[in-house]
């Protein structure tokens, strides 16, 4: 493949997506796209902020005519901004609402209703096809070193890997399905499966990102069936809590952190749709799927395929660059499936963001004052969700001025709640801190509190 | 409180909410230290999306009414202990 087209619809006619305005077709998109691009600022590398989904596909899709290449770091803080900036001289922020951009420059997407094209320029006639070795996206993880680590993704290995997500959802077969999205378009789950369905997947996207239980309904509302709703454990827990009536819902998608299955099996009682789980990581994309309730085991996407290496998983094959070594604790089944094992990794996951625990305590060590320290996820009880929580050791330093600290150098997200000052951590002999004196402290620390609460 | 005054938030009601978010949110601090004016976000008490979906949730719960975010006034009822108690005093119907 030495091309690969801008989006895979037959024709200009079909709909791209759904916007307050109304659906929009594949040619009123191009033509937004071409009218970005002209006015788009010079520098090869830009920060897409935008927070809606359609001016964020367009951004992206001028990036692509143009040769530039769309960073997508895993959070938007003041210290991940500079470091964007001093390894990407040339950047700039695509942005469609407010937003500290700190001392990045800024170009603001062009103020007008979608809908009210300028007419300028020829009409496009055809899908425009993009170098399938084109770096398209860099997306970060969050090295150890603390770091911003980036992997780069070409268009071709994109497209193959939205394809393969398209086909193993059914997305290929009977009526087209719209998608409501409630994750965000610039991380690597919502980024596949929502933009990359849209544009490869055969399914046109809602423009938004609905956030209350209301919006998403009002979203769904807003589309034809079948719907396809893609989200968040956190997200959905919300959603079925919130006990209001919900329009009709085809296909689920889940991911970002591990589903409870009694969750999933909620989930589709209410929904009365079969929901679906998502593996993969940052590094290799998207990996496999399951349906929960009907099966723990996890199946490869098509063409792409996991090996044990010593005591390390790799995934290859499919659109997967080489072999991505897997964090998680992986077993393969003699078919090729495999089963997960306790994700008690480094890797976190809140509300459609990641990071990693190593890299948390890289900043909250490096904040001057703090003697020691360390990020810990408590064991879950009945939530679907556990925020993050720290214990630190600063002396003269008040948990306020440290949550300040943090704030600058971490997504919100990922801030402890609550945050632990204490005397000294349990460290073992060889100075490392176990998981189960770690939730002990935790557990003695809430105690105390609630005791005196 | 009758009907044709538009409902304030009262200082019983403005306790009872410190002390939902309090809990809901699992924050370490007594609830009567949130001052009702003090910014929820940012250098304030730090709320972020996934703390006002819980306090959202709370919120239908306990004053039987659903949020939605539609309208600018998201940000506005977020502002403070004050502004979101406020907005529900307007829209309860429990």
């Amino acid at each position: 493949m030495k091309h690969a087209p801008l989006l895979g619809h037959a024709s200009l006619d079909e709909v791209f997506a759904y916007t307050p305005a109304g659906p929009v077709d594949v040619r009123s998109f191009l033509t937004d796209v071409g009218e970005l691009a002209a006015c788009l600022p010079a520098g090869n590398h830009f920060l897409n902020l935008c927070q809606d989904r359609y001016r964020f596909t367009v951004g992206l899709a001028a990036g692509l005519l143009t040769g530039r290449v769309s960073l997508q770091p895993s959070s938007q803080s003041v210290e991940t901004l500079r470091q964007i900036q001093r390894d990407y001289a040339d950047v700039f922020c695509l942005c469609d609402c407010e937003f500290a951009t700190a001392n990045l420059p800024r170009f603001d997407f062009p103020q007008r209703s979608v809908g009210a094209r300028s007419g300028r320029g020829e009409p496009p006639t055809a899908i425009p096809s993009i170098p399938a070795g084109q770096l398209a996206i860099l997306v970060f993880t969050s090295g150890s070193t603390g770091r911003p680590l980036p992997h780069g993704k070409s268009w071709g290995s994109l497209v193959i890997n939205g394809r393969a997500e398209a086909s193993r959802l059914g997305l290929f077969d009977g009526p087209r399905h719209a998608i409501v999205g409630t994750v965000p378009p610039q991380h690597m789950y919502g980024f596949e499966s929502t933009v990359l369905l849209a544009m490869h997947g055969n399914a046109p996207f809602w423009s938004g990102k609905p956030f209350y239980p209301l919006d998403i309904v009002a979203a769904l509302n807003r589309l034809p069936r079948p719907r396809l709703l893609v989200s968040t454990p956190f997200h959905l827990r919300t959603l079925l809590a919130a006990g209001i009536e919900l329009p009709a819902i085809d296909r689920v998608l889940s991911a970002t952190a591990p589903l409870p299955r009694e969750l999933a099996a909620e989930a589709e009682r209410q929904l009365a749709a079969p929901l679906y789980e998502i593996y993969g990581c940052t590094e290799s994309g998207q990996l496999a799927s399951r349906q929960p309730t009907v099966d723990p085991v996890w199946l490869p996407f098509d063409g792409v395929h996991l090996t044990a290496d010593g005591d390390r998983v790799l995934a290859s094959g499919g659109h997967v660059p080489g072999q991505v070594a897997l964090s998680d604790e992986v077993s393969i089944l003699p078919d090729g499936r495999f089963l997960l094992g306790d994700r008690h990794t480094d890797q976190i996951g809140i509300a459609g963001k990641r990071s990693s625990l190593a890299y948390l305590n890289q900043r909250l060590l490096a904040i001057p004052g703090v003697v020691d320290g360390t990020f810990f996820q408590p064991t879950a009880s009945d939530e679907a969700i556990v925020r993050l929580c720290a214990f630190v050791v600063a002396p003269g330093i008040d948990e306020r001025q440290l949550l300040a600290a943090l704030r600058e150098q971490i997504d919100a997200v990922f801030l402890p709640r609550p945050l632990f000052k204490v005397d000294a951590l349990p460290r073992s002999a060889s100075s490392k801190l176990p998981r189960e004196s770690l939730q002990a402290l935790y557990d003695t620390l809430r105690n105390r509190r609630d005791g005196n609460g | 409180m009758t009907q044709e005054i538009a409902p304030q938030a009262d200082d019983a009601l403005l306790q009872e909410v410190a002390q939902l978010m309090v809990s809901a949110l699992n924050l370490d601090l007594d609830p009567a230290e949130i001052a009702p004016d003090a910014p929820l976000f940012g250098d304030g008490l730090g709320l972020d999306s996934i703390d006002i979906l819980e306090v959202a949730l709370v919120v239908s719960k306990r004053y039987g009414f659903q949020l939605r975010s539609d309208n600018d006034d998201n940000v506005r009822i977020f502002t403070s202990l004050r502004s979101l108690a406020t907005h529900i005093a307007s829209n309860r119907t429990t």
